[in-house]
This record gives C-alpha cells, structure tokens and sequence, in this order.
C-alpha cells in the first residue's frame, strides 16, 4: 500500500510535466494540423529563460533593498520568475510561428514538421553556442520540506508542481471554453482553410496559439528546474517526444485530453519501472501505449474528423 | 561500368595515400586529442583539454626527439560525448589531420568504439580515465592511464563491507552507457563473492537522459538494502542524491571515480557532503608534484582539477615519453605510429601524479585506489587507499 501510494505520487509530479507540454503539442495541433516539433527545445528555452531570470532576481534580493523573510523572498521569486518567463517565452513561440511555419502555411504538413525539427536544432545548437556546454544548476527557489505520512514522502516541492500545473490546466481550460479567442480558435480547429474566409484573422489565433503553448511550457520549465536542477541545453528533446505521444494520445486538440494523457504517460512510465524490471521501462510503457492506440487509433478525446490528417 | 568504379575506387585510394605522404612535415609532431568537450558531460572534455594545453604550454611547443627538436601540435577535436562521433574523430584525426599518437576519449561509451578505429587503422591511442576492459582488450595498439573496473567494483564492496558492516546494497546505473554498466555488474560480481548470490537486493537501471529516478529509488527504498552504488556521471549523481533524499533515503549513497568531476559538488551541492567514492586520486591533501600540478592547475583556471585533469596530465608525460624513446621521427607514419606504438608498450613502470603505475601486457597500468569523502566543505579529501 505504501509502495502503491508512493509511486502515485511519483507519478503525479512527472505526469505533470508531461501534461504541460502536451498541452502546447495538441492547441497546434488543433488549430494548425501542425506537429510542432521544436516544442520539446520550446520548453528547454523556457527552463533556461526561468534559471536567468531566477538568478538575476536572487542577486537584486541579495542587495538588500526590500526586507522580507527568507521564505517569502524566495516564493515571490518563484512567482515572479514564473509570471516573467512565461510572459517571455510567449514570444519565443511566437517567434517559432511567425518564422518557422507562416511562411510554410501552404507547403505540404510534411515539410512543415521538418521546419519544426529544424528550429529544434537551431534553438540546441544556439544555446550551446551562446551559453557553453556546461550545465546549469536551477537555483533552490524552495527549501525542500519533507512530510513523512505512514510511511510515503511527499515534499513541498511536489505538491506546487501538481497544484501549479493543475491550475495552468484550469486557467487553459476557461480561455478555451469560455473567451472569443478561445472559441475562434475551437473554429480554426475545424477547418483552418475555411473559418479565415469568415473572418477570423489565422494569423492572429496561430501566434495566440503557438504563444499560449509556449507560455505553458515555459511553466513546465521552471517546475522541472525546481524538481530536477540540472539544465542542459539537450534536456528538450526526449521529452518532448514523449510529450507528443501525450498529445496524440489525448485526441487532436483536446485541452482535456491532452492533460490526462500526460498524466496517464507519466503513470504508466512511473508503474512499469516500479514492477517490471526498469531496464525493459520504455519498451513495455511504449508497447502499452501503442496498444491504446491500435483500440482508439483518435486517441482518449479526439474526434473521428482528424481522420483528414493531409500529412 | 565496373571497370569504371574501379579505377575511381583506385585513384581515390592512390589521392589517399599522396595526400598522406605529402602532409604533416617532418619538423612537427601532431598529437589528437579526442575529448568530450559538449554533450552529457562537457566538464570532462574542458579539464582534458586544460590539462593537454598546459602541458604543451610546459614543454614551450617544442620536443626534442634524437637530438633534433619538433614543433608539436595538438589537435584537439570534439566527439559530444557520443560513441559514433568519437570513432569519427577518430578516424578525422587518423586519415585527415594525420597525428602521430591520440589522447582521448575519456569516457568508456566513447573509449571503446573509438579505440577500434585506432587499433584498425594502427595509430596508438590512449586512454586517460576509461576504466571498461572492453577499451584495450586485444587491441595492441590502445593504452590507458587509469585503473580498471574489473578492481574499480571489488574495492567499492570492500569499502562498504569493512567501512560500514552492509551486508545489503542496492545498484542504481544507466543501461544505455558502457562505464556504468560493465562497473555496476563488476561491483554486483565483487558484492556476491563478499556475501553470497541475492545480497544485491536490488539491481535497478535507467537510460541516459533520464532525470526522473523515484521509481527505482521507491524500489531501493522497499528492498531494504543499506547502502546505494551509483555508478554515474556528475549530471546525474545531483538528480539521484537529491530525489533519493526526498523519498527519505538517509543510508549512505556510494559512488565511483565518474564522481570526481569538479562540477559534481557544484550541481549536487550539500546534499552530496559526506558521500564516499572510490576515486584516481584525491586533490584535498594532496604532496609533492600532485600538489603542485594541482595548484598550478588552479591557478591558471580557477578551480581545482579533477581526476580527468591529472589523468590527462599524467597521459601526455607517458605520451611525451613515448615519443622520446622512440628516438627518431622519419616523417614516414606509419613507421613513426609503429615507433610509438613500441615505444609504448615498452614503458613498464611509470610515476604519474596519480600514483604508480605498472603496465602489463594488454595495455593496462595496475595501481592503487583511493576511497574521497566529500568534506563538509565540499572538497575531495583522501579517506583511505586500497592496492591491488
């Protein structure tokens, strides 16, 4: 039982990182019919963004201007780094869009997946020209507290990551469901050659999109650097692949879908290590998921209509 | 058509071999140096590349070989820690920049398809820090500086054995990397023959690039083993001390000599004080000319250099004597590599900044260990020795 609960909670923290990628991987997808393949290097930048942001802000405390308990200073800073980078890296996203796939809105989707893979490399490669080899150490932004509950730990810092990501999730959510843009952008989803002609400014809802998800996975970001403190600039790569398995697994464009899926990765990784022997982790999680997906080949939440895929 | 490709086939090879004979005066001495300067662990590929420049630095660029003195070069090359791009470095180095002898790869996921390309193409290539049996076995013409596994894992065990009285220990390694895995079978093999077959409780792995391990530390956890061996690369021994400390593991944490990079106390940071690995040498407390490379090292970088550094180090004096024994350069070089190759496996005994070293047959130097504590000041501070 303890074992069982220990892993769940596990599994929660790394689904939650999951979750938030896949979250940017399915809007594009939605919206555009577009696999964005730099999201993975999206979400690298984002973590990298949060360690200068953080570092900066921690020197300015450190000069002494405003005193406030350790503590305190230190989830403020939290705050702030998330609210600036995630503002920040709305514009990297944007940036992807306007220079990476507007001029490709008419190619065949094949070569606009390869400009995705392609930005990929060059925001790697960028990063390691710019910023050197070495890897980063995320600086503590909380002091670990560990609760013992008969048997299970659970830390401070899994528990923000859950609620924080959780909250993103919601606040998604709402935009989608609930606002203009979220619904000019539920439009595009159904026919992005189409709804333009009614009107709806394509260019304007594919930045808001390719922001949005940038946004989010500047969060993710952050969050991995407070739970795994080492950056380095290949970090985006492996999971943001397993991100997208996350989105296709949800169903194309859906919110819901995407962020249990990403939930549901991170389980099924977390649970196959902890039973089966975690040399075979991979084979067996990946094996798992393509029989989900031989069953439901729309994947938890996705409509029969993105049969159409014009890869 | 055949004829045709054929006769291109030939007169590439013939350009080859011109090319080969043409280039590389005979006023200068090449020497690769095959070193993981980006990728998973950059660090290792700076202190290899430190060290190599200060030694070029000390000898003023120049070597004298039978009374004539040489210009030499080092050509250093970037294999991003990649197995694949190292035996291409390699071959680069061997067929393109055409050196006489290459230092490098460090890493035994690099060293060990790299040397292959070294033994096949019969250029001498040493090793300074890959310890898997796998870099030198049955190529005559790969060397190395440091110890080998196959002692590396029995002296961990008998560390934790005599040190701490453990009778149930826990592995944690990288399937996917040839260092962690051939030395976390070799410390499982020393272990059973310590306490029988099943006082590994727990055998647990990951791939490289992993950076979430609280599945197998939740594993570990419930083995009820007393101690961990992990033995992996500085990136990953921050992440695995760190998450295994939020799950509640106090019980000591072991490690091995991939720990003594400069950047692991900087990643890891407190939650590593205190840990043991066995290690090539330890700079805390260091005498005599260890000291004084370490200090000169420290000097002129800025920090304290790590095994890799004195490894290295240790490598372009044994290279440097090599060459010297050798006792004429011709130009010719395949004659030349042969020389050094000789030249090479002649060398019996060495004093190296990291301690004796006795070579035998297959390439290989036999010397003593060090067990480091990582003091409370997040130094590397020799806790004990452990000879062959």
């Amino acid at each position: 039982m303890t074992f069982l609960l220990q892993n769940l909670i596990n599994a929660l923290q790394w689904g939650s990182f999951y979750a938030l990628i896949a979250l940017g991987y399915s809007m594009v997808y939605g919206v555009l019919m577009l696999f964005n393949f730099a999201h993975g290097d999206v979400f690298m930048v984002g973590a990298y963004i949060g360690f200068f942001v953080s570092s900066g802000l921690l020197a300015v405390a450190a000069l002494g201007f405003v005193a406030l308990p350790t503590g305190v200073m230190l989830a403020l800073i939290l705050v702030l780094t998330l609210i600036i980078a995630m503002f920040l890296n709305t514009f990297v996203g944007m940036a992807v869009e306007r220079i990476g796939y507007r001029p490709l809105r008419a190619a065949p989707r094949a070569s606009a997946a390869i400009t995705g893979l392609m930005i990929g490399i060059i925001l790697e490669t960028g990063n390691l020209a710019l910023f050197g080899a070495q890897r980063r150490s995320f600086p503590t932004l909380i002091e670990t507290a560990t609760f013992q509950f008969a048997g299970v730990s659970v830390t401070n810092k899994k528990i923000m990551i859950v609620l924080v990501s959780l909250l993103l999730m919601l606040a998604l959510h709402i935009f989608v469901r609930r606002t203009k843009w979220g619904m000019a952008m539920r439009a595009m989803a159904f026919d992005y050659v189409v709804v333009p002609l009614m009107g709806v400014p394509i260019n304007l809802i594919a930045l808001l999109t390719f922001g949005l998800g940038s946004a989010l996975a500047a969060a993710a970001g952050i969050l991995y650097g407070v739970a795994y403190p080492v950056l380095d600039p290949y970090m985006g790569i492996l999971f943001g692949w397993k991100a997208f398995v996350a989105a296709i697994l949800g169903g194309r464009g859906s919110v819901l879908g995407a962020g249990l899926a990403g939930f549901l990765l991170g389980f099924i990784e977390i649970f196959v290590a902890a039973i089966f022997p975690s040399t075979m982790r991979d084979l067996i999680a990946f094996s798992i998921i393509l029989l989900i997906l031989t069953v439901r080949p729309h994947g938890f939440f996705g409509e029969p209509y993105s049969a159409r895929l014009r890869l | 058509m055949k004829k045709l490709a054929l006769l291109v086939l030939l007169l590439a090879t013939l350009g080859m071999l011109s090319a080969c004979a043409g280039a590389g005066g005979p006023d200068t001495i090449k020497i690769g140096i095959n070193a993981e300067l980006t990728g998973d662990i950059p660090k290792v590929g700076e202190g290899t590349k430190f060290a190599a420049e200060m030694w070029l630095e000390d000898i003023g660029g120049e070597l004298e070989v039978g009374g004539k003195t040489y210009k030499v070069e080092l050509v250093i090359e970037d294999n991003e820690a990649k197995g694949e791009s190292a035996a291409a470095v390699n071959s680069k180095l061997i067929t393109q920049d055409e050196v006489l002898v290459i230092v490098g790869p460090q890493a035994s996921k690099q060293a060990v398809p790299a040397g292959g390309v070294a033994n096949d193409n019969k250029t001498p290539m040493i090793s300074p820090w890959s310890t898997n049996p796998a870099t030198t076995l049955d190529r005559p013409w790969v060397f190395r500086t440091p110890f080998l596994d196959p002692f590396q894992g029995p002296v961990v065990a008998n560390f934790a054995t005599e040190e701490f009285g453990f009778t149930k220990a826990a592995v944690l390694y990288d399937v996917a990397s040839d260092y962690p895995k051939g030395l976390a079978e070799f410390f499982k093999q020393g272990w059973e023959d310590l306490h029988g077959a099943g006082s590994v409780v727990a055998f647990e792995s990951f791939t490289t690039g992993d950076a979430d391990f609280s599945a197998q530390l939740t594993k570990i956890k419930e083995s009820g083993a007393e101690f961990i061996f992990t033995p992996q690369y500085y990136n990953e021994v921050a992440l695995i001390v760190q998450q295994a400390h939020e799950l509640g593991w106090t019980a000591p944490i072991l490690g091995s000599d991939s720990w003594g990079s400069a950047e692991t106390v900087e990643l890891c940071g407190e939650e590593c004080y205190g840990l043991f690995f066995s290690s090539h040498y330890a700079a805390k407390g260091a005498t005599g000319a260890t000291k004084e490379f370490i200090d000169r090292y420290n000097e002129k970088y800025g920090y304290v250099p790590d095994d890799v550094g004195a490894l290295t180090w240790d490598t372009m004096l044994i290279v440097q004597q090599a060459i010297q024994d050798c006792g004429t350069i011709t130009g010719d070089l395949a004659k030349d590599r042969q020389c050094v190759r000789d030249a090479l496996a002649k060398i019996k005994e060495f004093p190296g900044i990291t301690g004796n070293m006795t070579f035998t047959e297959q390439g290989d130097p036999i010397k003593c260990a060090v067990i480091v504590r990582i003091s409370d000041a997040g130094e590397f501070e020799f806790y004990k020795q452990a000879c062959p």
